[in-house]
C-alpha cells in the first residue's frame, strides 16, 4: 500500500460521507416543509421543480445572495466563529457512525459514544456564543435558554446511553451494532431509547424543544442577528443534527445495518429516514412547553427515569448475563 | 371499567401519543390548499375588485361627472374633469383612477347617483411598473351596463338635454306654467 492509498482512500471516504450528509441535510429542509404541509392539511412547497424538490436550490441561492450582515456593535470574531462551530461539531460526530459492516469513517473508534457526547456538548457553544456576540437582549436570552436546556438534557442523554454500554461492555459503535444481531436494544432498553430520543430532540433544538429560538417570545433567539450563509450554517447544523440523532437512534437501539434481504447500508438509511420523519411529525404535532415546564420535565421526570433505567440495567447485567458485564 | 380506561388514556403520556397519531392521520386527509393560478375560489358577484365605468342601455356613458365619487373616496384616488357636450349632457373629460392607492372600499359605487361607477369581481391587476396602475377613462369604460341593466339616468332626470326638453322624462309631468296659477 503506497502512501497515496493510505491517505487518499480515507480522505475520499471522509469527503464522500460528509457530502452525502450535507446533501441529505439540504434535501431534508424540503422534506420537512413538505411533510409539515401534509400534516397541516396543506401541500407545502410544490412549485419549483418536480413536486418542489428544486426548492432546495432556490433556498440556497436565496441564502447566498442575501446581505451578509455582521453587527458592528457585537463581537465580530465570535459572531463569525459561532455558527461554524455548530456545523463543525455536528459533522465531526458523523465520523463515528457505522453505516454498514465496513462503511463509515471510523466506526471502530473505541470511545465512539464518548466522542459523540463530547461533540454534542460542544454544540451548546454555538448558541451561547452566537447569542452573546450579537450583543442583543433577545439573542442573549436565547443563548441562556440554550445553555440551560443543553445542560439539563445532556446529563441524562449520557446516562441513557450507559445502559447499552453496560450490556455490551463497549463504547465502540460498530460493536454495539453487531451485538444487536439477535435483538434490537429498543426492547431491553426501551426507557433508555425514549430518554435518548427526547434528549436528542432537545440537543438539536427542534420544535417541542426549540425554546432557545422561540419565535413568539424571542424573535429568533440566538440567531436573531444572523443572515445569509451564517444563518445558513445554523440551519445546516440543525438539520445535520436531526440526521445525526436519527442515525444514532438507528445504530444504538434499532440494530443499525441489521435487516433481511436488503443490503446493510440501505437498512441503515431506511431506519434513519423513518426517525427523521418521526422528528418532523413531532414538530407538526407537539406544542412548545413553557420554559419552567421544560426544565422541570428534564430534571424531575427524565433524569430519574434515566437513573432508574441505569440502575435496573446494572442489576440485570450483574445477575443475569454470564459475563457479568465486562 | 371502560370509562376508567378512557380516562386513563387521556392522561400523559398517552394523550401526547394520541396527539401524534391524530396528526399523522392528516397525511391521508384532503388538503385545503387552493392552488391558485390553476384553481380559483369562486368570487361572489358583489366582490369589490377592479373599478369600471358602465354605459346605459342606449350605449352612452352613464357618468355625469358629478364628482361625488371623488369626494367620497377616502384615499383620493379618483380624479376627473367635468365637461358638457353640445346637447347639454355632462360627461367627464378625463376620468382617472390610481389603483395603487385604491383601497376597494366601494364608497364611490355607493355615492354614484347614476350607477356609472361599479366594482367588479376581479383582483388580478398586478403590474411591474407602478405607473401602469393608473387607469384612464378608456381603460375603465366598459361596453355593458354592469349590474344594473335597465337604468338610464338621462331618461328619468329632469334636466333638459338635446332631444328631450323639460317634462318629457319618464314619470315626469309637464312643467307648471306659473302664470296660469294666478287667482
Amino acid at each position: 500500500m503506497t502512501l497515496m492509498q493510505s491517505i487518499g482512500y480515507p480522505l475520499l471516504n471522509i469527503v464522500f460521507i460528509m457530502l452525502v450528509a450535507i446533501l441529505w441535510a439540504a434535501i431534508l429542509t424540503w422534506v420537512e416543509r413538505r411533510m409539515l404541509g401534509f400534516w397541516q392539511e396543506r401541500w407545502g412547497p410544490n412549485r419549483v421543480g418536480p413536486s418542489g424538490v428544486a426548492q432546495v436550490i432556490a433556498d440556497i441561492i436565496k441564502l447566498l445572495t442575501k446581505e451578509d450582515f455582521t453587527p458592528n456593535y457585537g463581537d465580530r470574531v465570535v459572531f463569525i466563529i459561532a455558527p461554524a462551530s455548530l456545523v463543525v461539531a455536528v459533522v465531526m460526530s458523523f465520523g463515528i457512525l457505522p453505516i454498514a459492516r465496513d462503511i463509515g469513517i471510523s466506526p471502530d473508534l473505541n470511545i465512539g459514544i464518548l466522542f459523540f457526547l463530547a461533540m454534542s456538548s460542544l454544540t451548546v457553544y454555538s448558541a451561547v456564543l452566537g447569542g452573546w456576540a450579537s450583543n442583543n437582549k433577545y439573542s442573549l436570552l436565547g443563548g441562556l435558554r440554550g445553555a440551560s436546556q443543553m445542560l439539563a438534557y445532556e446529563v441524562f442523554m449520557g446516562l441513557a446511553l450507559m445502559g447499552i454500554v453496560m450490556i455490551t461492555g463497549t463504547f465502540n459503535l460498530a460493536k454495539i451494532v453487531e451485538a444487536q444481531d439477535n435483538m434490537w436494544f429498543a426492547l431491553p432498553q426501551f426507557f433508555g431509547f425514549v430518554v435518548f430520543m427526547i434528549a436528542g430532540l432537545a440537543e438539536t433544538r427542534r420544535l417541542p424543544y426549540d425554546l432557545p429560538e422561540g419565535e413568539q417570545e424571542l424573535v429568533a433567539g440566538y440567531h436573531t442577528e444572523y443572515s445569509s450563509m451564517k444563518f445558513g450554517m445554523y440551519f445546516l447544523g440543525e438539520y445535520l443534527g436531526v440526521i445525526l440523532i436519527s442515525a444514532l437512534i438507528t445504530a444504538l437501539y434499532f440494530g443499525g445495518w441489521h435487516g433481511p434481504l436488503l443490503p446493510g447500508w440501505l437498512w441503515f438509511m431506511l431506519k434513519t429516514i423513518f426517525f427523521m420523519l418521526f422528528f418532523i411529525l413531532l414538530r407538526a404535532a407537539l406544542p412548545r412547553p413553557r420554559y419552567d415546564q421544560l426544565t422541570a420535565f428534564g430534571w424531575k421526570a427524565m433524569l430519574p427515569l434515566a437513573l432508574l433505567n441505569f440502575l435496573a440495567t446494572g442489576i440485570i447485567v450483574l445477575v443475569v448475563l454470564p459475563h457479568g458485564g465486562t | 371499567m371502560a370509562k376508567a380506561l378512557s380516562k386513563f388514556l387521556k392522561t400523559e403520556p398517552f394523550s401526547t401519543m394520541r396527539t401524534i397519531f391524530n396528526v399523522f392521520t392528516f397525511l391521508f386527509k384532503p388538503k385545503v390548499t387552493v392552488e391558485y393560478p390553476e384553481e380559483r375560489t369562486p368570487l361572489p358577484p358583489r366582490w369589490r375588485g377592479r373599478i369600471i365605468l358602465s354605459r346605459d342601455p342606449d350605449g352612452a356613458e352613464r357618468c355625469v361627472a358629478c364628482y361625488l365619487c371623488a369626494v367620497a373616496c377616502p384615499v383620493d384616488c379618483i380624479s376627473l374633469q367635468k365637461t358638457e357636450d353640445e346637447t347639454g349632457r355632462w360627461y367627464p373629460e378625463f376620468f382617472r383612477i390610481n389603483f395603487s392607492r385604491c383601497i376597494y372600499c366601494g364608497y364611490c359605487e355607493e355615492a354614484c347617483p347614476t350607477h356609472a361607477i361599479q366594482l367588479t369581481p376581479d383582483f388580478e391587476m398586478s403590474e411591474y411598473d407602478r405607473n401602469n396602475m393608473v387607469y384612464e377613462k378608456e381603460d375603465l369604460l366598459i361596453d355593458g351596463t354592469g349590474k344594473y341593466h335597465d337604468y338610464n339616468f338621462w331618461r328619468v332626470a329632469g334636466k333638459a338635454i338635446g332631444g328631450k326638453s323639460k317634462g318629457e322624462a319618464e314619470n315626469e309631468r309637464p312643467p307648471v306654467d306659473v302664470r296660469t296659477l294666478l287667482p
